[in-house]
């Protein structure tokens, strides 16, 4: 009898790849064509704590109170918080490494929203990054009707 | 009311960053037989099973089917759960759910995790809302930093008052042998280590770890027929908030843990945390929120938990010892990191935890957070209630 072998194997599932198409719904499909078409940042606001969800849904989850009201937001706000993301990590949407690398994830607090905007800032220096800096959306020439037809942030100030 | 609820059994594997030698079904059943070890219990005693993890990890769906024959759930009802980094909480809180509910005696909660079969931060971003927030998220990591950059701004908070923390569970970690990481740290140390996302350094992050864990939950009666000295569950709550990420204004005072806290408290007339609660093992996935999240459960007031930190309160032979098992920072495969947060505190209670034992623990607070922004909380004591 052959002598028994101790190496431990693994089983690699190679490049695993699964498209999905995502309906949106009324109130994305509103938005983002909003977005693109016209360059307007879109929100709803809840008829009970008048709070103006950016992006927008239906729903408010605090009042379960349907939202009909659409309002727009400035492309200006200002920061609320940020990170500058350094280390490397695999990309969800493509299974490759993310690109760029590092950078900059910033949560905007838009002018007249009371949520914020999840995006990217065109700064990687945390240095000259403040909480409180204003900043505007800068929209993608070609856009397609989704969050990256704005294509970053920028400082303003 | 549900009946009343002690844990009579605990059993964890010796966490690492890749376990070779074991799959999945293996692993499971490494954590459910030293559980069932440390009850002297067989498979046949137990009634239900309810085990969870997060499938995106493994690529590999339905646990509860393919782990029956390492989980013991032959022929019995097996539950699964997911509900991000709460997990293990959650299932924690559903098998004394079913314990309590007089359906089921004697249930076991089984969480466990190979996150060493994928890049963690790729698969964590699935959570993610994929049309507005994955592409800007950057997993656990990102949305955590950014917290911090909050915290530092309005409260003068230092990479240095994080490292501080980052420290010390890294040296408590020390006293116990099933920590994944077990390295002796010093706050330059952590302050050295390589930035990973603004201010967060490797070392004030948790690791991914490989590693399972089993809770054995048991009906009053039964509890004190198997243990001399079982860990009875006072109270639980679950408070679940936002799905958005941008949602999170003002998350200097994370809502669902502050929420969950002042509900259990209320419950059980606890009127000082600080001074009523012996030691908590707390899901604190990074240093920062080992800092900030003290405030949100009442520990003290919004931003004294700096002063708090720098004084020592927290340290193990402090006021209120926090995370004495080298906590989240030292030990993580996310669908167990929550029961071992209640592995750990039941430990404590029933006199268990060795060399990182907090002397004469009477209630023992544990938590999960997962999610957006979610809370997962158990209060222990030695006397059922």
């Amino acid at each position: 009898m052959a002598e028994e072998k101790k190496e431990l194997l693994t089983i690699s599932s190679g490049k695993m790849w699964q498209p999905y198409n995502w309906a949106v719904g009324r109130y994305w499909s509103r938005f983002f064509a909003e977005l693109r078409d016209n360059k307007r940042i879109m929100g709803t606001k809840c008829p009970k704590c008048k709070c103006v969800y950016m992006p927008p849904r239906e729903v408010c989850g605090k009042c379960f109170a349907k939202m009909d009201e659409w309002v727009e937001v400035s492309d200006k706000g200002r920061i609320a918080a940020f990170t500058v993301v350094w280390f490397p990590h695999v990309d969800p949407n493509t299974g490759e490494l993310k690109e760029p690398s590092p950078y900059t994830s910033v949560w905007v607090h838009l002018d007249g929203a009371d949520t914020y905007l999840m995006h990217y800032l065109d700064e990687t220096d945390e240095k000259k990054i403040k909480i409180g800096m204003r900043v505007q959306a800068v929209f993608s020439e070609e856009r397609k009707g989704s969050i990256h037809d704005i294509k970053h942030f920028k400082i303003i100030e | 009311m549900g009946k009343r609820v002690g844990i009579v059994g605990v059993g964890q594997t010796h966490h690492r960053s890749k376990r070779m030698d074991v799959n999945g079904v293996e692993l499971i059943n490494e954590a459910v037989m030293r559980a069932l070890d440390d009850a002297k219990l067989t498979r046949e005693e137990i009634d239900a099973i309810v085990i969870g993890n997060m499938d995106h990890f493994e690529g590999i769906n339905y646990v509860d089917t393919w782990s029956v024959d390492g989980s013991g759930a032959y022929m019995k009802p097996i539950m699964k759960l997911t509900t991000g980094g709460t997990t293990g909480a959650t299932v924690g809180i559903n098998a004394y759910y079913h314990a309590a509910s007089g359906l089921f005696d004697v249930v076991m909660a089984i969480g466990w995790e190979k996150n060493s079969e994928s890049d963690t931060t790729g698969a964590i971003s699935t959570c993610a809302n994929p049309w507005l927030e994955r592409d800007f998220f950057a997993g656990a990591i990102g949305p955590l930093a950014t917290a911090a950059t909050m915290y530092m701004q309005r409260y003068g908070a230092t990479e240095e008052d994080a490292a501080i923390v980052a420290a010390r569970e890294h040296n408590n970690a020390l006293n116990n042998p099933h920590a994944h990481l077990r390295m002796k740290t010093t706050v330059e140390d952590v302050l050295k280590s390589p930035m990973l996302s603004y201010p967060l350094h490797l070392l004030d992050m948790c690791p991914r770890s490989d590693g399972a864990c089993a809770v054995i939950f048991a009906s009053e009666e039964k509890a004190r027929k198997i243990a001399d000295r079982p860990a009875w569950v006072h109270t639980t709550v679950t408070r679940h908030d936002f799905t958005h990420f941008g949602d999170l204004v003002g998350w200097e005072r994370m809502p669902t843990l502050y929420s969950a806290s002042k509900e259990a408290y209320k419950m059980l007339g606890i009127k000082n945390p600080l001074r009523e609660i012996d030691v908590m093992e707390l899901y604190t996935p990074c240093s920062w929120s080992g800092l900030s999240w003290m405030e949100s459960l009442g520990v003290c007031g919004l931003g004294e938990s700096i002063k708090l930190n720098r004084e020592g309160v927290y340290d193990m032979d402090g006021e209120l010892p926090i995370n004495p098992s080298g906590g989240v920072i030292c030990t993580n495969p996310i669908g167990a990191t929550g029961l071992i947060r209640i592995a750990e505190a039941a430990l404590q209670v029933m006199g268990k935890a060795d060399k990182r034992q907090v002397p004469n623990v009477k209630t023992a607070l544990a938590t999960g957070f997962g999610g957006c922004s979610w809370t997962d909380l158990m209060i222990l004591g030695e006397t059922p209630r």
